[in-house]
């Protein structure tokens, strides 16, 4: 099982320009709103035509502007489960899941049935679906692109549509039911964790383009470049320049940082993550990565508190020279009378991005 | 009162229904459909014309193209033997003109409101063009099309200025309940124009009724 995408689309103020292939894992598609995930999506499923390149799943080819093809989303046969499932409100649970059956009355009903007993929807087949909860939902429009056996299922933004603690609870037991088929998985998401805990492979898009694509742990290990790595969740990201090669200057905080890694050229910014970063004392000031600092506001978040440090030192009127560190709460009530506070950043927890 | 303008009335309105329906239908899916912008614009001008223009302005242009001395007149006269102006046929075509508008407006509007993303799935599931149409598009629309149906058919029930313009006022003919009306209070009989006045009256009040009705009952989904 195997797609191949390549494809390039011009809209106003906007452009379209994705290249990406996989292999028969799940795969992510992580980008920020608006950065062209659904119109990817809608490219595939042949709803949007793109215009040049080519689309290929499992060696059929569903479009290509050299050859002048350009299959019909009918021609496809793609599951898509749209962003607020889309189940058509004028008919029942069943008759929705039914839908994409051309089958004969009775096989069509056991098959229905079928799925309906391994979708847990038992008793709200009669039912409209805005007589059911957002999650009996989304498991009726799934079961509606699974039960046609689509030769490759495609979700985009699946939990979105959803209160966030819904989402927790529902997640494991979506990704349950996708076992049930046996596909191409390829998920749309602006979530990082939905992608870290569903996908295997990753692309990101920014703005439009495919900047990456490869395993999704190296990417979250790795990010390589600036978007990659916001995308990624790295709150800390400053312009830098390089001193030697394992040497690099961050600009914004005003600090030399030493690598483990030998520093790449074109290396422009360097990031690191906020639960990366350690709390040293005064002791240790004068070791290698480590940065005195104040405390420039902090936010109570649930469980944890975010502080936004400056560096002491610096006194170069700079926006951008906040470093976020995340604080469990009891770590931070032993330390947070400290006069002098250092942080260190830890050699290898450092990003190097073009 | 007489019982001939109500029948003629009532058969008039029916057979100009029955062809703005399925033609509106027809039409406003059509236009849905189409893809360059400026020419539906002016597409939707031309055919929502008769809505706008003042009812006897329709009847003049409807003569010109039915007259007996013009081309389709005239070839309908010498090749089928009909002649349309002054017949009951003409009331028909009268009705049918002015209400056709009604109904194509509104069953665009209804195609055009049913959630796009819907079609969009139902085309990845696999369902024809026409299947599209038949399971989808035309139960969410139904409403809306149903209402635009009445509508067109109390407009055409009501229809005066084009209908005396190309049909005249012929007594059990083409004298329709609106001219018959007129032709009542202009010989002074206020009594017997007053019963027509009552039955038209009558009717309107079922037309509209009915298409709460209708609106009501189908969106009972929901809720």
């Amino acid at each position: 099982m195997s797609l191949a995408v390549d494809i390039k689309k011009k809209l106003k103020g906007f452009s379209l320009d994705v290249s990406f292939r996989t292999e028969g894992e799940y795969l992510g598609i992580l980008g920020a709103s608006g950065s062209g995930k659904s119109l990817t999506l809608k490219c595939i499923a042949g709803i949007e035509t793109p215009d040049e390149g080519c689309i290929v799943l499992n060696g059929k080819v569903l479009y290509d502007s050299e050859k002048k093809i350009n299959l019909k989303p009918q021609e496809r046969n793609i599951g898509y489960l749209f962003q607020n499932y889309a189940l058509f409100p004028h008919m029942t649970v069943e008759e929705n899941i039914g839908m994409g059956l051309r089958l004969p009355e009775k096989e069509k009903k056991q098959k229905v049935n079928e799925m309906i007993v391994s979708f847990h929807l038992q008793g709200l087949e009669k039912k409209y679906p805005n007589k059911i909860s957002g999650g009996q939902q989304q498991r009726v429009a799934l079961a509606r692109c699974i039960v046609y056996k689509p030769d490759i299922l495609m979700l985009d933004e699946p939990f979105s549509a959803l209160d966030s603690h819904l989402r927790e609870q529902l997640q494991d037991g979506v990704l349950e039911l996708l076992k049930l088929y046996e596909g191409e998985v390829l998920m749309v998401t602006h979530s990082r964790g939905e992608v870290y805990s569903f996908c295997s492979r990753l692309v990101v898009l920014d703005n439009g383009r495919s900047i990456l694509h490869g395993d999704t742990k190296d990417i979250f290990r790795q990010p390589k470049l600036y978007g990659a790595a916001r995308l990624t969740g790295c709150k800390n990201i400053s312009k830098c320049e390089v001193l030697s090669p394992k040497n690099v200057y961050a600009a914004d905080w005003d600090v030399i940082l030493e690598t483990e890694q030998k520093v790449p050229q074109q290396v422009k910014y360097v990031g690191i993550r906020a639960h990366d970063l350690q709390i040293t004392d005064a002791g240790q000031a004068k070791e290698k990565n480590v940065m005195e600092c104040r405390i420039n506001r902090i936010v109570e978040d649930v469980f944890e508190y975010n502080v936004f440090f400056e560096n002491r030192k610096s006194n170069s009127e700079n926006d951008n020279g906040e470093i976020l560190y995340k604080a469990d709460k009891q770590e931070w009530d032993n330390i947070r009378d400290k006069d002098n506070l250092y942080l260190r950043f830890p050699e290898s927890a450092i990003l190097l991005l073009e | 009162m007489q019982m001939s303008p109500i029948i003629i009335s009532l058969k008039t309105a029916s057979a100009s229904i029955a062809l703005t329906f399925l033609s509106g239908l027809y039409v406003a899916r059509w236009i849905v459909r189409m893809k360059s912008d400026k020419a539906k614009m002016i597409l939707d001008g031309i055919l929502t014309l008769p809505l706008v223009l003042p009812p006897t302005v329709a009847g003049f242009l409807l003569l010109i193209v039915f007259g007996v001395n013009r081309p389709v007149g005239k070839f309908l006269l010498q090749f089928l033997g009909t002649k349309i102006v002054f017949s009951w046929s003409a009331t028909v075509i009268a009705a049918a003109v002015i209400s056709f508008p009604l109904m194509y407006r509104s069953a665009r509007g209804a195609f055009e409101q049913v959630d796009q993303e819907l079609i969009m799935a139902a085309r990845t599931l696999g369902m024809s063009e026409r299947r599209i149409f038949w399971k989808i598009i035309m139960p969410l629309a139904l409403p809306g099309v149903a209402g635009g149906g009445i509508l067109a058919f109390a407009r055409g029930l009501g229809e005066f200025g084009a209908t005396a313009m190309i049909a005249g006022n012929i007594e059990n003919k083409t004298r329709t309940l609106p001219l018959a009306i007129y032709s009542e209070v202009a010989a002074g009989n206020m009594q017997a124009a007053s019963y027509y006045v009552i039955i038209v009256m009558l009717i309107s009040f079922v037309v509209v009724v009915l298409t709460n009705y209708f609106s009501i009952r189908e969106r009972k989904y929901f809720k």
